[in-house]
């Protein structure tokens, strides 16, 4: 053994081979598409982040405006709702009708103006128009837009990765083992595949709203969507390790002795996670879509939040008073980003797939 | 073929009894005691008791779960927990207008996603397939409540051709008033998804041999597409089918809940937001038998689509 190591052949010049994910990434680059979509994606979640640290939309609660402020770009248009509130504000400030002679308190209204004089009140001046409208609060929505962005890309991007760590663990299981834990897992997917996947959403979401026992704020909607969402990526994955569990790699790193758990996340799943990583992209569009629907009909987040999903609730009335802004920023984010998104999944598809090399 | 049958139907016994497991687990083991739940929603104690007494909630969990089985073989639901209706009655009744809306939904789109997808298939490569493809993609990314939302308000409310919402009593009133928005709605939203996965079938389907020697022969390509292509790909589509058969029962609940339709789909989400547990637990029950067996109707279906196809 030893005069084998004594006598070493002589050292080639060693050239690194790029890595599958440096290649990925030099395909990714050739994609113009793909490129513009992860750019915009990026920009979506660069803007989470900031609106999670507060850096901006912090005061989005704020009424600013008056009521459903016009945007800047169309200040002269005439806002009715605006100027009702304005007209039952001025009367309201109005000084009672004279009933003197009959309130027993009428001795007394002339100490509490005084002491009331005395505390400072300031006058919120309300602005007329806002950059891009306000809402029925006079909230901006433009900033609306930004908070709502980051509690539905925050909900749609957890669920994701819940659901994909699920699903790659099932179908990790599933694949590998094979036998009884392969046929109880089939079982389950089976079970839960022959629930139409809407309604199975709806029966969770019951509990969640029935039971306080999905936790609270977004974690309800984000266990929702996880704990029905994983079957499609455990069928995938399922079949990956099927496709890998014989491959001579996995056979060579037994018989060096490496454990069950070794082969299963250190040898194999790196040859799958471009699978997990696609599917990841793909739920991550499919569970803001759901969240804004789910959302919308009150089984999302609390109502104390603000998604895109519970703008477009609002936005339903505001249109038919000619309020259009709320919808069409809420409607155009979400649109923009899962078209990017869609996209992306598509370019992230292509450049992993080895074959294309 | 009787043989084939016989063993699909045994096999889905574990997956039913797996179905009812989890809608067990969900909302007896989960979902707790029908008094806490119910805090607050109804205020009749005597009403509460006497849920409590039918579902056996003091008993042991065994005992609930065959008092739930029992439900399902019997389809005897109990009564809903918030209007005191029949599990039952509710379910028959609501299924109508749900199929109003949906059938015509899924006969329209499906012909229409077929023969737009043969065209962008015999087109493809063109400025007109990649434009199709890209309003496709950009149609998908809307919201569908951005759609309702605007359609309605649009056709209903400014332009007035069609009743905001509303239902009524008559058949032909209803599939003629008030269905039409509410379809052409589905239909047009559900058409680029679609128009999408077909047209990739189709082009499957013509870059086969079976489709050069054709040419080579000398068939004309309208033949060759409508008949050679059109018939190889409709094996895939009717597994799609298959595969949204099951939702038509379910029934666009978006739909019915905007359009005040008072189908299955809207009955859910209300029974959703009074958290009346026998309507969601039976709906999901039946509704996921319902799918095993339209899978199983539609993997014999193949049979008769394809001849190469064989029971094993």
């Amino acid at each position: 053994m030893s005069a084998v190591l004594t006598n070493p052949p002589t050292p080639q010049p060693f050239q690194e081979s790029p890595g599958v994910w440096a290649l990925a990434w030099r395909r990714l680059k050739q994609d113009a598409v793909g490129m513009v979509s992860l750019v915009v994606v990026v920009f979506f979640i660069l803007m989470m982040v900031a609106s999670y640290f507060g850096l901006v939309a912090s005061d989005w609660s704020k009424e600013k405006g008056v009521s459903y402020a016009n945007p800047s770009f169309m200040a002269g248009a005439e806002n009715l709702e605006a100027a009702a509130m304005a007209q039952k504000q001025a009367a309201s400030k109005a000084p009672p009708v004279d009933l003197s002679d009959i309130d027993p308190l009428a001795p007394r209204y002339k100490e509490w103006e005084e002491r009331a004089a005395k505390i400072a009140v300031t006058e919120v001046k309300r602005s007329e128009t806002l950059p891009f409208g306000g809402d029925k609060w006079g909230r901006d929505v433009l900033q609306k837009v930004v908070k709502g962005s980051e509690v539905s890309i925050f909900v749609g991007l957890t669920a994701a990765l819940f659901a994909t760590i699920i699903g790659t663990m099932l179908g990790a299981a599933a694949g590998y083992w094979g036998g009884w834990v392969n046929d109880f897992l089939e079982w389950f997917y089976n079970i839960f595949t022959s629930i139409p996947y809407i309604l199975l959403i709806l029966a969770f979401a019951a509990v969640a709203t029935a039971t306080a026992k999905f936790g609270k704020g977004v974690l309800p909607i984000v266990l929702i969507l996880s704990l029905t969402g994983w079957t499609g990526i455990y069928r995938l994955t399922r079949a990956e390790y099927i496709k890998h569990g014989n491959r001579e790699y996995v056979k060579a790193a037994q018989a060096i002795g490496a454990s069950n758990w070794s082969r299963m996340f250190v040898h194999i799943l790196p040859n799958v996670s471009h699978v997990a990583l696609v599917q990841l992209s793909q739920h991550t569009v499919q569970f803001i879509k759901a969240e804004v629907i789910l959302s919308f009909l009150g089984f999302g987040v609390p109502v104390d939040m603000v998604s895109w999903g519970t703008m477009l609730a609002e936005a339903q009335n505001e249109l038919v008073i000619g309020k259009w802004w709320q919808l069409f920023a809420a409607g155009a984010s979400m649109a923009i980003l899962v078209t990017a998104f869609s996209l992306l999944t598509d370019s992230l598809r292509d450049a992993l797939d080895p074959k294309l090399k | 073929m009787t043989a084939y049958v016989i063993r699909r139907l045994w096999q889905m016994i574990p997956t039913i009894f797996g179905v009812i497991l989890l809608i067990f687990f969900l909302f007896n083991w989960v979902g707790g005691d029908p008094a806490q739940v119910l805090a607050g929603k109804i205020s009749n104690p005597e009403q509460i008791a006497n849920i409590r007494k039918q579902l056996g909630v003091d008993q042991p969990y065994w005992y609930q779960l065959w008092v739930f089985i029992q439900q399902v073989f019997t389809f005897d639901f109990g009564r809903s927990w918030s209007t005191n209706e029949e599990v039952s009655r509710i379910l028959l009744t609501r299924v109508g207008p749900t199929l109003t809306i949906m059938v015509p939904v899924l006969v329209i789109e499906t012909v229409l996603a077929v023969l737009f997808a043969i065209f962008v298939a015999y087109v493809r490569g063109t400025v007109t397939d990649r434009a199709i493809m890209i309003i496709c993609t950009v149609a998908m990314s809307i919201s569908f409540l951005v759609y309702i939302i605007v359609f309605q308000w649009l056709f209903g409310f400014i332009l007035g051709w069609f009743p905001v919402q509303g239902w009524s009593e008559s058949f032909w009133k209803n599939l003629l008033t008030y269905a039409p928005l509410p379809i052409m709605l589905a239909v047009f939203v559900g058409l680029a998804p679609q128009l999408r996965l077909y047209r990739s079938f189709f082009l499957d389907e013509i870059n086969q041999d079976y489709v050069r020697t054709a040419r080579a022969k000398g068939v004309p390509e309208k033949r060759v597409m409508l008949k050679h292509v059109l018939r190889n790909a409709l094996i895939p589509i009717l597994t799609n089918i298959g595969i949204s058969l099951p939702g038509v029962f379910v029934g666009s609940f978006l739909l019915e809940v905007f359009f005040s339709i008072p189908g299955l789909g809207r009955e859910i989400i209300t029974a959703v937001n009074r958290s009346d547990f026998p309507v969601i637990k039976a709906v999901t029950v039946y509704l996921a038998v319902l799918t095993m067996i339209i899978n199983l109707l539609v993997d014999v279906m193949y049979k008769f689509v394809d001849p190469r196809v064989s029971f094993k």
